[in-house]
């Protein structure tokens, strides 16, 4: 018996994202379609940056989870276009990266405040960081670093 | 003459794998660990560049050759990357004017690639065109800084550009295989690049208050194959190390 696609949906809503993992790869945008055909189930994953070493864990764990669900036949194809965009990231997953420390990404470029005290007074150590999608910046009042999810 | 798509995507994928390892090179070693950082995550997103445009490169030549293969297993006479990606490392002023250089042309070449007949090529052109923008806005950020900041710095930024500036022309000038790129409507025509270019260059070398070289006396012979510098066959033997030491080792 197949599952339902929102079952599984909601499967992958439960894997977590390898270097991030208080988000989900759905919550993360780059789950781009999940289809029946026949009695394979196709899932499409993009990457985040063309070189992020999580991919092909990622790819890994999703196999996985739904390996544990009981679904066997599972064809995993990388979707490169359209290009992965921050803007997928889902609703709860921007508050759930701030909850962590990780200020979500902002269309104005930077992040719209310290992910710890709120504070509006940041600014820019280095436009890049600890993985391909952070960059590195610094509140002035609680003086803490913190990573930015960064826009692409 | 060979097939020039497998050609133009061996060049796209060459520059982006042979500058990788020069960056990847700082990992470690960079003056400050933001720097060592950002050096580590460029090589990252061109060696992650590599596998896309090598990759299909294999598929184009239907041989049954992978990136990895074309990336590993190819000597240094079959490399068709431009001479300035494989230029040594240097200072890190040298390191980031390169950089710069390749950055500036990367960026208006990937524009125009997005817009691709061949729909393949366009899709790498969209996706690495973002982690590019980022590339250059780094690289011409620590330019102007290094340039428009001591007297040493200044100098230094001054002798990398005299060194590197020469190894700027061949990124634009044309070959068969890029002509015929152009006439097939899969990358922009290279001598368009070069105004988008200039005008980017001269105003970031402008605020840095840095003199372009006057002579556009240009190196040539990376894309072609024809005539690498020495600096290839040793940087080589550090990357192929592997696999020149125990053919076909997997893991």
């Amino acid at each position: 018996m197949k599952p339902e696609l929102a079952e599984v949906w909601d499967w992958l809503d439960d894997v977590p994202d390898p270097e991030i993992p208080v988000i989900s790869v759905v919550d993360l945008g780059i789950v781009r379609g999940v289809t029946w055909e026949g009695d394979t189930l196709n899932v499409a994953v993009t990457p985040t940056y063309s070189g992020c070493p999580a991919t092909t864990v990622i790819a890994l764990d999703i196999e996985t989870a739904l390996r544990d669900r009981g679904i066997s036949d599972i064809r995993i194809r990388t979707r490169l276009s359209p290009p992965w965009t921050t803007d997928w990231l889902s609703e709860k997953g921007r508050a759930k990266l701030e909850e962590y420390g990780i200020a979500p990404p902002q269309p104005a470029g930077g992040p719209q405040r310290c992910p710890r005290c709120k504070s509006t007074d940041v600014v820019r150590v280095s436009q890049f960081g600890s993985t391909p999608c952070k960059a590195h910046w610094r509140c002035k009042d609680c003086l803490e670093p913190f990573d930015y999810f960064k826009c692409i | 003459m060979p097939e020039p798509l497998f050609e133009f995507l061996c060049r796209m994928g060459d520059n982006t794998l042979v500058l990788g390892q020069r960056v990847s090179e700082w990992c470690g070693h960079a003056p400050v660990l933001e720097e060592d950082i950002a050096l580590a995550n460029t090589a990252l997103d061109l060696i992650g560049q590599t596998q896309m445009w090598l990759g299909l490169a294999g598929e184009v030549e239907g041989k049954g050759r992978s990136a990895d293969d074309l990336a590993m297993l190819r000597d240094v006479w079959d490399f068709r990357n431009v001479l300035l990606v494989e230029q040594p490392n240097g200072d890190f002023g040298q390191t980031l004017m390169r950089q710069f250089l390749f950055d500036a042309w990367h960026l208006a070449m990937l524009t125009g690639l997005k817009d691709s007949a061949n729909p393949r090529v366009a899709e790498i052109a969209a996706k690495a065109v973002k982690e590019v923008a980022y590339h250059v806005e780094r690289s011409s950020g620590t330019v102007i800084g290094l340039g428009d900041g001591t007297s040493e710095s200044h100098a230094r930024m001054q002798a990398a550009l005299d060194l590197l500036w020469p190894y700027a022309g061949e990124m634009f000038v044309a070959d068969t295989v890029d002509t015929a790129m152009a006439e097939a409507g899969i990358s922009p025509d290279l001598a368009d690049l070069r105004t988008a270019f200039d005008v980017h260059v001269q105003r970031v070398l402008g605020e840095a208050t840095l003199t372009v070289p006057e002579s556009d006396f240009a190196h040539k012979g990376g894309k072609t194959g024809f005539r690498h510098s020495e600096h290839l066959g040793h940087m080589l033997t550090q990357m192929q190390w592997l696999q020149r030491a125990y053919p076909g080792a997997t893991w």
